[in-house]
């Protein structure tokens, strides 16, 4: 079996994010990473691989980004991943969660993959989305924010999720297309000979025209949901912060406040 | 501009109050654009009163469709197959979890743009722009559409829900031929409740708890500091120690939890994301204790302490408990 792994480079944590106000996009010149929720996408791949519950012959990453995504893929496969692929074309800038979608369904379309795992959000984009646009173009049934997954039968797995009403357990049928939320797991920290030989395992990359893309389909221009502009959202009154130095002036301090408010 | 298509969720023998709040949007500008709203209901058995209800807020026609309920891709396969029948030029959904899924579903099969978390739309020079808080609410991007179909999931509570309708709309049957995909997945259990029957509703002291707890014990903190208070209070919590098992999913605050408007709500060792930000926003007074000073949370609280919890906490509570005493 084969199991591809959706993984997206993305500002680091620390870095500010911010968006170019004359492009309507996200300003991605500071330091980057792997989006963090995608660790465990690709550590919940690891362990259906090494539990043997399926029998799993390989874990491929796979991404949509600019050159530099590479170092994202590059981790990916100290994480675990045996071989990654790199969908990179200038067309593709500016696209949109469909077509994002789409690109990453056409190139998933070549592997034939029996299952599909996402990160639960990506953390710029925070669409929470592209999961179930993958699962429609490739005609698999999905399912996101998955906190538990055990494998039934041969072909069929069982997913449990938090959705409005409880908790949701689902039958789902392989091949299909999983978005796994944080508390599924906790990642791996990789060991220093995975993290040296991470840039020796295949790596391909992938043109539009590579990955049978239509370029009339993808890039900001064809996009169909038009970034128009930018506001300010309505300015809220700063809170008061107290930086708690001796914990019992602190205390007082918030009682003070408390009581101002006759909230005690 | 077209007609406004609803997916409204039912769950038990009533809708969610994010459809509601969906449709009663639908309806104010299917008004304003003289068009009309509709609104879609997926099921087993959904009777003509309850489909029928939507009428209250606004939907003049409910198209009504016999399939599994709680998951997406029928979902998408019903309102592909109602968009092919009608004029419809945006698609809504409330906040909640199944709208993203069946809004990117449907996205991906008409081909059209979609735009989540969405807190505002409106109608301008013929067009339907919708208004997205992007980079933790510092910005607010504006989007429009270039498909036929324009696709807007909402975020929790975004829209208010309102009675502006005659009476009980029109219900007509929608036969769908689902994909075979979507009959891939079934669903075991729903909306099973995991942990005791806590109530957070009515409280008006909450003392809400996140990971920054530590561990399942780290609550007592919590509760310590909730008792203080006395009389109307009680402890809540998010999803991230929900799901880890920490405290009951009926304490849960947030977009797939409860919605709660306390007139104190204290968090402890909560991050404040926008999922969790959603359930608690309306709190009359919002305090909280983290010792991250760039954690989202100090965006919108009225008081912030940078500190540690396990420091603070229970001098806190003998400093409410004094102080009640005094
Ligand atoms: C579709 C979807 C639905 C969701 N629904 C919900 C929902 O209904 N409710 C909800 O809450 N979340 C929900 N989430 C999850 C949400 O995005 C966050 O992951 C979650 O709210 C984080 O919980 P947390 O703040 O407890 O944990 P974290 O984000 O991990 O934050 C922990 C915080 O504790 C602080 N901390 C650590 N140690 C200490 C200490 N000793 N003293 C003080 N501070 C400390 C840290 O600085 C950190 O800020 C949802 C997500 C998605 C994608
Ligand atoms: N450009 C991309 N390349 C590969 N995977 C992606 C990309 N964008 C999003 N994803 C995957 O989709 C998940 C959800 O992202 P989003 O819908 O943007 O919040 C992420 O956690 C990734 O697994």
């Amino acid at each position: 079996m084969k199991i591809c792994v959706l993984v997206k480079e993305v500002p680091d944590a620390a870095v500010q994010k911010r968006i170019d106000p004359t492009t309507g996009r996200m300003d991605r010149s500071g330091e980057k990473n792997l989006n963090p929720y995608d660790t465990h996408a690709i550590e919940a791949a690891m362990q259906l691989k090494e539990s043997g519950a399926l029998p799993v012959e390989e874990i491929v990453a796979v991404t949509m980004g600019p050159e530099s995504a590479v170092r994202a893929l590059h981790k990916a496969v100290s994480l675990g991943a045996d071989r990654s692929i790199h969908l990179s074309d200038a067309a593709l800038a500016g696209s949109d969660v469909a077509a994002t979608g789409y690109a990453l369904a056409q190139t998933l379309k070549r592997e034939s993959p029996d299952l599909v795992l996402l990160g639960q959000q990506s953390d710029d984009g925070e669409c929470y989305t592209v999961g179930a646009v993958v699962a429609d173009h490739l005609g698999m049934p999905s399912l996101t924010q998955v906190i538990k997954l055990e494998v039934e039968g041969a072909a069929t797995l069982t997913a449990e999720r938090q959705a409005e009403y409880g908790y949701d357990t689902v039958r789902i049928e392989l091949p299909a297309v999983i978005s796994v939320g944080d508390a599924i797991n906790e990642p791996r920290y990789p060991s220093l000979k995975a993290i040296m030989g991470a840039k020796k395992k295949p790596l391909e990359s992938l043109t539009t025209a590579d990955a049978g893309i239509d370029p009339d389909k993808v890039g900001g221009d064809h996009s169909a949901a038009h970034w128009v502009s930018a506001k300010e959202p309505p300015q809220k009154a700063a809170g008061q912060i107290i930086e708690d130095e001796d914990t019992a002036q602190t205390v007082e301090r918030i009682v003070a406040w408390l009581d101002e408010r006759k909230l005690i | 501009m077209g007609n406004f298509l609803v997916y409204a969720l039912d769950y038990q023998g009533a809708f969610n109050k994010n459809s509601l709040g969906a449709v009663s949007e639908g309806a104010r500008l299917a008004a304003e654009t003289g068009g009309e709203c509709h609104a879609i209901v997926v099921g087993e058995g959904i009777t003509d009163e309850l489909a029928g209800s939507l009428g209250a807020y606004g939907a003049t026609k409910v198209l009504r469709v016999d399939g599994p309920s709680g998951l997406a891709q029928p979902v998408v396969d019903a309102m592909a197959a109602a968009v092919a029948g009608g004029s419809y030029g945006t698609a809504l959904f409330g906040g909640g979890l199944l709208g993203f899924e069946v809004g990117a579903g449907l996205a991906a099969r008409l081909g059209a743009g979609v735009a989540m978390e969405v807190t505002a739309v409106r109608a301008e020079g013929g067009k339907i722009v919708a208004e997205r808080p992007i980079l933790g609410d510092s910005a607010i991007s504006q989007i429009e559409f270039r498909s036929p179909v324009g696709i807007i999931i909402a975020r929790l509570n975004a829209f208010e829900i309102r009675e502006s309708g005659a009476g009980p709309a029109t219900v007509e049957d929608l036969e769908v031929g689902f994909s075979d995909f979507s009959r891939r997945a079934q669903m075991v259990t729903r909306g099973e409740q995991r942990g005791a029957d806590v109530d957070i509703e009515g409280a008006d002291v909450l003392v809400a708890g996140g990971r920054g707890l530590g561990s399942a014990e780290g609550f007592a903190l919590c509760e310590d500091l909730a008792s203080a208070f006395g009389g109307s209070s009680a402890v809540a919590a998010t999803r991230a120690v929900v799901d880890a098992g920490w405290f009951p999913y009926a304490g849960q605050i947030g977009q797939t939890g409860k919605t709660v408007a306390p007139k104190l709500y204290i968090a402890a060792g909560i991050s404040g994301a926008i999922q969790h930000k959603v359930g608690m926003q309306a709190s009359e007074n919002i305090v909280a204790i983290n010792k991250d000073s760039n954690a989202p949370i100090f965006e919108f609280s009225d008081l912030g302490v940078v500190g540690d919890l396990h420091k603070i906490l229970p001098k806190l509570t003998e400093a409410v408990k004094a102080k009640k005493g005094g």
